[in-house]
């Protein structure tokens, strides 16, 4: 009988690791979920994503259909194909969900994102900022003698380059909303 | 119009329309309305469980021996989070319970109220679905859904929980007829076209096996038949998982016998070496595939299952069919028989004669003892004396769990109750309280050890309350048998806190609740000591006092794929290395 040596790490072998980190490079998925708008929704599918060990990059929702009560959850995610494949599939389990659209899979989308950027400055500073923000088409919503906030709206790629060109300017704090997609064309996802 | 009644009454109102006949539950502040009006009717005969845990067991049990819903009605609070093991076991292995919780009335929610819980955020992950019920008119409508989402698709546990306010107030009740259920509906015909692709694969497949589950028992009786009749039709072996045992009877000709981490070793060779898989209502749970990278590698696999999500989840399949096992295999088989009933015989003839001498390995095969009672005999014996009864089988977790899957005989669906996904200990006897419930005239045994029994025996005093003859087969080995295999296997023999001590007289304990109790420890004196069990009528504790080191075989080891079985103690010096010894 051995004693017990177990290799410091090994843990990543578990029984409940099935699946092989290595085997399949990670992709960046964006998933369109039409739920019932009531209580409890968005905890089910949050709870699917962290008691199954998903990652869940961006979330947004809210209402999209007042009369009939439907939600829509846009949740960019990441993982291999077949992970993809068992949220999508888990997803759809869920009793309020009505629709599980991989929008990354099934053709081309539309995705937008909006941000607020709070800058503080002053001088060539504050100027240049503005000057930025003009050439991204992005509002100002507030400001004040040694500031600017500014609204944007793109997607999170540009959210991203407007912000590591505002850093040096004076960014104060930045708040997102998370992004919002739709199929591009004239009819519903299918 | 709508007929107006109070909450309460909507509640038992709902149920009779949905047809219960059995509620198990245990009253409580929250949920005195609905006892008052469980008093004041007799169509619903109500039994008093003495824990919550309990109670949703013995519905469970109620639900997988009869294929109808078990329905569990308990208070808010500890009513509520005592319940939460037994409705996680029922989520694991699919199994149709409504559960109805008493909870804080709606104006004191959020309160940290007496007794209050967050029982809808507790039980999210562990139910199909539930509900918080915060207005009477909702009431009856919601109790009719939850029916509906727990017996339709893949079944599973759903709960209500019904703020006190709730079930004073009034409001209109609505028929099942008239509730909205259009929503869910879970697809039961499977596409035509893997299904087809399914069928060119068995007219040349040359080493065949059906690998089952308890989908084929969820889905209903005619999954059962179904099966039974392709199988015989094709001739193809047939190995089932723990859940799935007695849709294919156990003295069929085809059957092959249980498969996984302690099924047989002609079964775990057949799925090993295989060229074509059909896995149908099965999961390839980890106790099912061993090591995923070496699971049955020369197999094409197909998977039919009610749950997309089940597809494609461990292992990747080239037939994905997903529908309901009956719509499915009834395509299947006429499919199959319009294309002119191919095989290829000879190539499954050779497939039996390799069978057959995987079989002559004897897997199951024990040296039996003259002074003491081994349990595998124990167990070959009731077998043996109570073959020919009206017999429904549950258990506890662990070795003995393994033994009575392996040393007993199930020629019928929903006739094996056993906690296969989660693994809880205690299951088996209040379970065993339900089956019985539902089937008072039958023989009903739970096969148990003694270590998993003391974890429910408060129920005995329901069983006696009730006058439930259930036999409580216990095999006691002072153990806890698999923590102790294990230990021996993969811990150095260093038996860490995996004896049981101080443990009741079981014979005295049985007397103390008005039960009889029966001590056995000679092999010689079995026969007559089971054949007193089951001519006892009325709860029996049966100590049947084992040998206190056997271990379970066969075994696939942590780590290793299904064609490095362990058949017995000569072979198990290092069996599992340092990357199998950190699995479960």
């Amino acid at each position: 009988m051995s004693a017990l040596k177990i290799k410091k790490g090994s843990t990543s072998h578990s029984a409940y690791q099935l699946r092989d980190p290595h085997a399949e490079a990670s992709e960046r998925h964006t998933l369109s979920v039409v739920v019932d708008n009531e209580a409890g929704v968005l905890a089910r599918v949050i709870g699917l994503f962290s008691g199954r060990g998903y990652n869940i990059e961006s979330l947004t929702v809210a209402e999209v259909d007042h009369t009939g009560h439907q939600s829509r959850i846009t949740i960019v995610t990441s993982g291999t194909p077949s992970v993809i494949d068992q949220i999508q599939a888990q997803l759809g389990r869920i009793v309020p969900v009505h629709e599980v659209h991989d929008l990354t899979d099934e053709g081309p989308s539309v995705e937008r994102e909006l941000a607020l950027f709070k800058v503080a400055g002053t001088g060539d500073r504050r100027v240049e900022a503005l000057r930025l923000a003009d050439i991204f088409r992005a509002n100002v919503v507030d400001s004040t003698l040694e500031s600017f906030t500014f609204e944007l709206t793109g997607t999170p790629e540009k959210i991203d380059a407007f912000a590591e060109l505002m850093r040096p300017l004076g960014l104060v704090e930045v708040a997102r909303t998370g992004v919002a997609a739709l199929s591009r064309g004239p009819q519903q996802a299918k | 119009m709508a007929r107006q009644m109070t909450g309460a009454k909507m509640v038992v109102q709902a149920l009779k329309d949905q047809g219960v006949d059995t509620v198990f539950g245990y009253p409580g502040g929250a949920v005195l309305p609905i006892y008052d009006e469980l008093f004041q009717q007799n169509d619903i005969r109500h039994i008093l469980a003495r824990h919550e845990q309990g109670a949703v067991h013995a519905a469970e049990g109620y639900a997988r021996s009869t294929g109808r819903p078990g329905v569990v009605l308990v208070t808010s609070g500890p009513g509520a989070t005592n319940a939460v093991t037994g409705i996680t076991d029922a989520l694991m292995d699919s199994i149709p319970i409504v559960v109805l919780t008493g909870q804080v009335p709606t104006f004191m929610i959020g309160t940290d109220g007496f007794q209050e819980a967050d029982t809808v955020g507790i039980t999210r992950p562990c139910t199909k679905h539930n509900w918080l019920v915060k207005d009477t008119d909702a009431l009856a409508e919601t109790i009719h859904q939850a029916f509906h989402v727990a017996t339709t698709g893949r079944p599973g546990p759903v709960l209500i929980d019904i703020p006190k306010d709730v079930q004073f107030a009034s409001g209109a009740y609505v028929t099942p007829k008239q509730a909205d259920t259009r929503h869910y509906r879970p697809r039961v015909k499977g596409d035509l076209e893997p299904i087809k692709a399914l069928v060119e694969a068995m007219e040349t497949a040359r080493r065949p096996v059906f690998y089952t589950g308890g989908g084929v028992i969820n889905s209903g009786p005619a999954a059962s038949q179904l099966l039974r009749e392709l199988v015989d039709a094709t001739g193809f072996p047939v190995t089932s998982t723990l859940m799935g045992l007695g849709a294919y009877p156990g003295s069929g000709e085809n059957w092959i016998g249980m498969l996984g981490m302690h099924g047989l070793y002609e079964a775990n060779m057949a799925m090993h070496d295989c060229d074509l898989m059909i896995a149908v209502g099965a999961r390839f749970d980890d106790r099912i595939t061993g090591l995923i990278s070496a699971f049955s590698p020369g197999s094409k696999k197909a998977h039919v299952d009610i749950d997309p999500s089940s597809i494609n989840k461990v292992i990747h399949v080239d037939f994905p069919i997903v529908g309901d096992v009956a719509h499915v295999l009834e395509d299947l088989l006429r499919i199959w028989k319009s294309r002119g009933r191919k095989t290829d015989r000879a190539g499954v003839k050779d497939w039996w004669a390799q069978i057959n001498d995987w079989r002559k390995k004897d897997c199951l095969s024990y040296k039996n003892a003259s002074r003491v009672i081994k349990p595998q005999h124990a167990l070959e014996r009731l077998e043996a004396l109570t073959r020919d009864h009206d017999r429904y089988i549950t258990t506890e977790v662990g070795q003995h769990q393994m033994w009575a899957a392996q040393y007993l005989r199930f020629e019928a669906p929903n006739r094996f109750m056993t906690s296969g996904g989660l693994g809880t200990m205690g299951y088996g006897f209040p379970a065993s309280i339900g089956v019985q419930m539902a089937h008072p005239e039958a023989l009903v045994i739970n096969v148990a050890g003694e270590a998993s029994w003391l974890m429910n025996m408060q129920e005995m005093g329901t069983a006696v309350q009730y006058r439930l003859p259930v036999k409580q087969f216990i095999l006691n080995n002072e153990r806890l048998g698999m923590v102790r295999q294990w230990q021996q296997l993969l811990h150095g023999e260093r038996y860490s806190q995996s004896w049981s001590e101080a443990l009741p007289d079981f014979v005295k304990l049985a007397e103390a609740f008005g039960a009889r109790g029966i001590l056995c420890t000679d092999p010689a004196d079995l026969d007559d000591a089971i054949m007193e069990m089951i001519n006892h009528d009325g709860p029996v504790i049966f100590d049947c006092q084992v040998e206190k080191h056997e271990n379970c075989f066969p075994m696939i080891p942590s780590g290793k794929p299904h064609n490095e079985m362990l058949l017995g103690d000569a072979a198990t010096e290092g069996a599992i290395e340092d990357g199998g010894a950190v699995l479960v």
